[in-house]
């Protein structure tokens, strides 16, 4: 299974963490700050992949991808295979790139909500969801067009609390 | 409304934080919006909730705690709206932890949210519960989640699957229930709910062993069929990764089939056909072509035995070597490391496409490589394999020369035919990185040339062309400096020439020349420089025209800053100026380093047998042993120069060298072990161990009346294997035997000693409760030194301990006082101790000896002193 989406920028600024095991926040913390380290010092001309084992214990592996600013790493166990994390990688991207027309690191920045949903369409609980991106970019479409639809009705401040009554 | 959460918005508040330059405006601004947050959760502030949600989530990412939020998500996931739904659930799975109470609290919103009429909403329960789900709300949910997985819509099954496995892998006994509707979801058209049921029905055969049997018998053929259509099904551009049909269906497939196909034959046999399809049509040229294939490989290496299908396999491995992206070469080397034990001969036939990749630009590759070749490493092998990595070595990068050297240096240690190819191989890396060779590598080395005797010849002078080329390698001087000291007259003579070898001419003086400029070299340390000493001293008796020189180079090193190189230079100078007579017998030749011993050691179970054979020794030969005796391993531990060498100043540093115990009682030998760990080192590097033994055996025949002495050679014969000589000497040394060995005069000097002047002995002093004889001998050749051996016999009927013997001379005479056999005197005569002085008379001739002597002991723990003066010596000392 895949246990890590991470994204963050050259910087090591995390732009979207989503750990499908649970872990405190500190140890995300501590957990970027090691990847970051380990991806700087790479070379250009190397594999995209990195044993991850002192980081997430046995069996660990790490795929990062570099698209203009951002890192993207995908870290699993040996139920997945590599080259295909690699594909997933891409399709994620492109998701991304079609939902924010040619996106960037701010699209990420500012709705990184909607990154969130959009993820949440590709993979769930750390098992591949969909791969194909324009099923994602369908699922996404519509529930925009829900939130929208629910926000105008929104609007109106409301004086009661539905879940009270819950 | 409360007047704080009005305040920013996400956006607002994620610009306000980019603008922020140090971290400590950053926290300054997440404080204040934390303050408006947690002022709007005690508000119970309904319109800004869920963007208040958002603004956590955001502030979580950064690495701030944000656990009073989680009740909020709590309302959210309560409340009616879409919206507020989706950041509630977002919100559940970004900020808990599923081992938090809080969400049990969350169980029953989840359960409404699952039977919710609107899909997206029921989308959104099946998402979260697939992330977070403990197995409390995997038992209450399992049924909702068995039903959606027969929803209408396919997205929603699709989901449901998937949540479906973490309930399983929560609680494996919900598994059962799964079985059958999984079994369903592989007879799917859709894409994704196909993708996603077989993805349930390899988890569900790995949680549950009849899941597995049900699957095999039932579902294997339809799988089979599934991927036959995949692998031939016309093009479907939805599912299409840079042009390689749905790379993801084929690689679930295969990976269920694998599952299914792992210990049975009958399923193994049914995917023969397909496999062999996949792994001969699928396209390599692009990534994911090769990430099938590469399950496909794994697939076929996994199942049951079809040799033909595993030959087809390594090939595409083979094949993925040579491929120019980093990672299929990765996870190629991955992948055969595995395959190795599957079936090494097959990978074998790739070792030159392996080898290339040693020298790959990736350092992880370079690693992986090395690693896999070190498995394919065999006796048939070894010489092409280890020749063509010291090739490398030669010319790999600074950081990679660690790894290469190691893993080159254990496979030609375990794999060697035989040792002469082992010493050359060893030659050629410390030729080349001898930094990089770890202590116990050269440390065997060591112990391998001093094992082939017929070698000796070859490698000394093999090691000296070496040093001569590359005289900076540190370790492969330290060795050359320890051969030459052992086997230095080999090099200067060509002994044992072999067919091969070139011949060279080597004088004296050459080879005293490397010592002494990688001893005056900077960058050489305290051990070279340690071992350069001794090896200087061996010189000294393999050149004798030479040994001036020697003595010169070390004498003009006694004043030596550090403390270790001018004791050695202080004990060798006298050594080679004052004791010529003993300096042959401390030269020898290092007695052979014990193979077995060596190994057993390197593994680490050694010091529990030499406790053993130690205590034996102690035993029998009654407690004179000495407790410290080192195997001769010890020999090139040279860490243990660390520890400091003893005390021993001047006067005791022959008793030291040569290990010689005197004590008969043990009572001394607790006191004496931190000095013995020292001389140890000494005498270890000096290699007197034969000799000793030789000359005791034999002055042990004289004294064969002693009982003592004889049962403890007894013990040393029957001393197990491994023990080695220098232990047998050094334990022999307890009785009187060893009273001669500080003699150490070969037989025929002795016969001169007697043909000179002998002096009677006398009685020096008597008491009534101590006697005190002298004997007298002279040095040949030295007529003003006089050796004193003194006797000390007990009168009285109790026991002195703690006996001290003091003694004073006047300014024209030299006195030396060796350390006492013993400081424990039996009562009534049962036995006594010794001690030597050694008198030089300046005046020899004019005056005659006269001395005045002390003697302090203790009876029954109360102390008495005595005094005298003995002047009644012979006349002529």
């Amino acid at each position: 299974m895949i246990r890590a989406v991470i994204v963050m920028n050259d910087q090591g600024k995390p732009r979207l963490l989503k750990f499908y095991h649970y872990q405190p926040v500190e140890k995300q913390h501590e957990i970027i700050r090691t990847i970051y380290g380990v991806l700087c010092s790479r070379a250009d001309n190397v594999s995209n992949f990195v044993n991850a084992e002192s980081i997430f214990g046995p069996d660990a592996r790490l795929v990062y991808k570099t698209f203009a600013t951002l890192y993207f790493v995908f870290v699993f166990d040996a139920s997945e295979n590599e080259l295909a994390i690699l594909d997933l990688m891409q399709v994620f991207v492109e998701t991304l790139d079609k939902c924010f027309s040619n996106v960037c690191e701010l699209d990420i920045v500012f709705n990184f909500n909607k990154v969130h949903t959009i993820l949440d369409e590709i993979i769930v609980g750390g098992q591949v969801l969909e791969t194909s991106s324009s099923e994602v970019v369908k699922a996404v479409d519509e529930i925009s067009r829900l939130e929208k639809a629910s926000n105008s009705i929104m609007r109106v401040p409301k004086s009661i609390s539905a879940w009270q009554g819950r | 409304m409360n007047p704080f959460s009005s305040g920013t918005r996400l956006r607002d508040m994620i610009r306000s934080i980019r603008a922020c330059k140090t971290a400590a405006e950053e926290r300054a601004v997440v404080r204040k919006e934390c303050a408006s947050i947690r002022a709007a959760v005690s508000d119970n502030d309904n319109d800004y909730r869920h963007r208040n949600m958002a603004k956590l989530m955001f502030i979580h990412m950064l690495g701030y705690p944000t656990h009073f939020g989680q009740m909020e998500c709590l309302k959210l996931i309560a409340a009616p709206g879409f919206p507020e739904k989706r950041i509630g659930y977002l919100g559940l799975m970004l900020l808990l932890d599923e081992r938090q109470e809080v969400l049990m609290l969350v169980t029953n919103s989840l359960k409404q949210d699952l039977n919710h009429t609107n899909q997206y909403i029921v989308g959104l329960a099946l998402c979260a519960l697939g992330n977070i789900s403990s197995a409390e709300m995997a038992r209450d949910l399992a049924p909702e989640v068995e039903r959606l997985l027969q929803f209408r819509d396919p997205n929603i099954r699709k989901k449901a699957a998937l949540c479906s496995i973490r309930i399983i892998k929560k609680v494996p006994d919900l598994a059962e229930n799964f079985v059958n509707t999984a079994a369903s979801l592989l007879k799917e058209k859709h894409h994704g709910v196909l993708l996603t049921g077989i993805q349930l029905c390899t988890d569900l055969c790995n949680v549950s062993t009849e899941a597995l049997e049900y699957f095999r018998k039932k579902c294997t053929e339809g799988l089979v069929r599934v991927l036959k259509d995949v692998v031939n099904s016309p093009y479907a551009p939805e599912y299409d990764i840079s042009g390689i049909a749905d790379p993801f269906l084929h690689i679930r497939l295969l990976r269920l089939l694998r599952v299914l196909g792992h210990g049975d034959a009958d399923a193994s046999d049914c995917m023969n056909d397909i496999l062999a399809q996949v792994a001969t049509k699928t396209e390599s040229n692009k990534n994911a072509g090769n990430a099938i294939l590469y399950e496909c490989v794994e697939t076929i290496m996994g199942i049951e035995d079809s040799s033909g299908l595993r030959v087809l396999a390594i090939n595409i491995l083979g094949r993925f070597l040579s491929n120019r992206d980093n990672n299929i070469r990765y996870v190629a080397l991955n992948m055969l490391m595995r395959a190795i034990a599957v079936d090494s001969q097959a990978v074998q036939r790739h070792r030159a496409t392996i080898l290339e990749c040693v020298k790959d630009s990736d350092a992880s590759i370079r690693k992986k490589a090395l690693e896999l070749v070190c498995l394919l490493v065999n006796e048939n092998n070894v010489t092409s394999l280890s020749k063509e990595l010291i090739d490398y070595l030669e010319v790999s990068d600074q950081e990679f020369k660690g790894d290469l050297t190691s893993k080159i240096c254990s496979i030609v240690e375990k794999f060697s035919p035989e040792k002469i190819w082992y010493i050359d191989q060893m030659l050629k890396v410390l030729s080349l990185a001898s930094n990089y060779v770890k202590d116990d590598v050269w440390h065997a080395l060591i112990v391998v040339i001093s094992n082939a005797s017929n070698l000796h010849g070859y490698t000394v002078r093999s090691l000296y062309r070496a040093v001569q080329l590359s005289g900076e390698e540190e370790i492969l001087v330290r060795v050359a400096v320890w051969c030459i000291g052992e086997y230095g007259e080999m090099l200067v003579n060509g002994m044992g020439m072999l067919e091969k070898e070139e011949p060279i001419t080597v004088t004296e003086c050459d080879a005293i020349d490397v010592i002494e400029t990688t001893y005056k070299q900077y960058t050489a340390d305290l051990t070279t420089r340690a071992m350069c000493l001794v090896a200087l001293l061996k010189l000294s008796c393999r050149f004798p025209l030479s040994s001036q020189r020697i003595q010169d180079i070390i004498a003009q090193n006694k004043g030596s800053v550090l403390l270790e190189l001018q004791q050695r230079c202080i004990e060798f100078d006298s050594i080679l100026q004052k004791h010529q007579n003993i300096r042959s017998a401390l030269c020898e030749r290092m007695p052979v380093l014990d193979e077995s011993t060596y190994s057993v050691r390197k593994a680490g179970s050694l010091p529990a047998a030499v406790s053993t054979s130690q205590g034996a020794v102690l035993d029998l030969s009654n407690g004179v042993g000495k407790p410290s005796a080192a195997p001769l391993v010890d020999l090139l531990d040279l860490s243990s120069d660390e520890i400091p060498v003893p005390n021993s100043s001047g006067s005791d540093f022959l008793h030291d060298l040569l290990g010689v115990d005197l004590s008969i009682g043990s009572t001394q030998t607790g006191t004496n072990q931190v000095q013995k760990s020292g001389a140890d080192v000494l005498m270890d590097l000096l290699s007197i161990g034969t000799l000793p033994s030789q000359s005791s055996l034999s002055s042990v025949d004289g004294l064969s009346s002693d009982k003592d002495n004889s049962t403890s050679i007894g013990a040393l014969e029957n001393l197990s294997s491994h023990t080695t000589p220098s232990v047998q000497a050094s334990s022999v040394s307890g009785g009187f035997a060893m009273m001669d060995l500080l003699d150490a005069l070969p037989p025929s000097e002795k016969k001169l000693e007697d043909s000179g002047p002998t002096y009677p002995s006398v009685v020096a002093y008597e008491s009534s409760s101590l006697k005190i004889t002298f004997n007298f001998s002279k040095q040949p050749g030295n007529v003003q030194t006089t050796l004193v051996e003194a006797n000390f016999v007990n009168k009285s009927s109790n026991v002195f301990t703690d006996f001290v013997f003091l003694a004073a001379v006047p300014k024209f005479l030299q006195l030396h006082l060796d350390p006492a056999s013993n400081n424990v005197l039996p009562a009534s005569g049962n036995g006594s101790i010794t001690q030597k002085l050694r008198v030089v008379n300046s005046q020899h001739g004019k005056k005659s000896l006269v001395m005045r002597i002390r003697i302090a002991y203790k009876v029954n723990d109360e102390d008495v002193k005595e005094e005298g003066q003995i002047s009644n010596f012979p006349p002529g000392l």
